[in-house]
């Protein structure tokens, strides 16, 4: 978080909950120098027309993702297991509620 | 949502073992798939997309002061609550696309010397003056009514964080062009001189409304590369006559005329036809000879200058809360 202070203040992703029973979902960044001003900035930001009813902020700089070069050999394993889908599967007719 | 981003190994560089990124990149725009932060991407589609989004994003927030010029002299309490609101968007809108721009691995930070140093542009539109309330419809109704039609396709550009952020902004500029229709609707309504008010407002801005398009299809510099990437789904031409064709009916609504006598419905085309755009106007404003450009810059500097207390103190009380809450958690841990 050093080179913050040149850089000016630390980037928050913006995770906003569009109404109760819906998962928070990422709508984008902010610049803020706290928590807490984030979340004040997010609401600023991305809910000016009530797009939300509750706002999550995480440092940008916690999140790890997976490398996007290896996209392929990390999705890989997915790929080929079919059975996984209930479509694999014929259903012989006369077979209810299946 | 870019984790752990770095700019060192996610840059383009023209090493042979780049060559499948490239290939992987070409497969992905020829599939008109979108381009993510963390891919591979050509060092020129980087600068490309770091120069339009930046000089976006300036637009936006440049764009917030001829209509800010207006807020305390709104003509009642309910244009002043509007007018802020749509101030207010412009500035969110600035922010929505600086942050696109970071995601290609430059700082907000940097943008803004870029522009306070007069070394990135902004949309020429915005250094010409607001003389009075009927501009601000003007601008509503022309200025963002030409940004829509140069936005939408956007929605569509082909790197994801600028095709995000033009949806949101596009959802909320048709309210700003209905504001600005409606004030124009009610002065047209209005008496003699408020009807000549308005009528004035958008003879001036007409002109520099089409020039917000960008030069001639013939001159413009950037478009077969952009188009080529996916950043630009139309041209600066096609997407002028789209404009022309949707304005003039609507200026027939408002009782108003457009300042062109050359203006004529083609019915070969199907189109409008209109006169010539000055575009020597046009390259004079952009060199900086505009009415406003340096009014605008020099107000830019000087709000980011008296700004800079703020921005220090916010920091100044994150710092103390952070060493607190360190030492506290040092205690717990004891």
């Amino acid at each position: 978080m050093n080179d913050d202070s040149k850089r000016g203040w630390p980037l928050w992703e913006v995770f906003v909950r569009a109404r109760r029973g819906l998962a928070h979902q990422h709508v984008g960044s902010l610049h803020a120098p706290d928590g807490a001003m984030a979340v004040r900035n997010a609401r600023d930001v991305y809910t000016r027309r009530g797009e939300g009813v509750s706002i999550w902020v995480v440092p940008s700089a916690a999140i790890v993702a997976n490398n996007p070069d290896e996209k392929d050999s990390f999705f890989d394993p997915a790929a080929d297991k079919v059975y996984r889908h209930p479509t694999f599967y014929d259903v012989p007719e006369g077979a209810k509620h299946l | 949502m870019y984790g752990n981003y770095d700019t060192g190994t996610a840059g383009g560089s023209d090493g042979p073992q780049d060559q499948d990124a490239q290939q992987r990149f070409d497969q992905l725009i020829a599939a008109d798939q979108r381009i993510e932060p963390r891919d591979w991407m050509p060092d020129a589609y980087r600068k490309t997309l770091i120069r339009q989004i930046a000089q976006h994003a300036h637009s936006e927030i440049i764009g917030m002061q001829p209509e800010g010029n207006w807020i305390t002299r709104a003509p009642s309490l309910r244009r002043k609550a509007i007018l802020i609101a749509k101030v207010q968007d412009e500035a969110g809108h600035g922010l929505y696309l600086y942050c696109a721009a970071e995601t290609l691995g430059i700082d907000r930070e940097e943008l803004l010397d870029l522009l306070h140093a007069g070394k990135q542009k902004y949309s020429s539109i915005f250094n010409y003056p607001t003389l009075n309330w009927a501009d601000v419809g003007a601008i509503g109704w022309l200025v963002d009514g030409a940004a829509i039609m140069n936005q939408v396709p956007l929605c569509r550009c082909s790197y994801g964080p600028y095709a995000r952020a033009m949806v949101r902004i596009c959802k909320e500029e048709s309210f700003h062009q209905r504001q600005g229709f409606e004030i124009l609707h009610t002065l047209a309504r209005g008496t003699p001189d408020q009807k000549a008010m308005a009528q004035d407002a958008v003879n001036r801005y007409w002109w520099p409304s089409l020039m917000m398009f960008g030069p001639p299809d013939e001159e413009s510099s950037h478009s077969a590369q952009s188009s080529a990437w996916g950043i630009k789904r139309f041209s600066n031409d096609e997407l002028r006559q789209r404009f022309v064709d949707m304005t003039v009916a609507q200026a027939e609504v408002l009782g108003l005329t457009v300042p062109d006598e050359d203006l004529r419905w083609n019915a070969e085309r199907g189109h409008y036809d209109f006169g010539a755009v000055d575009w020597d106007e046009f390259a004079r404003v952009i060199r900086g000879d505009g009415p406003c450009n340096a009014e605008r810059l020099h107000r830019r500097r000087q709000a980011h200058d008296d700004g800079a207390w703020v921005r220090e103190a916010a920091q100044a009380y994150a710092d103390k809360h952070a060493d607190k809450h360190a030492s506290q958690q040092q205690v717990r841990a004891s």
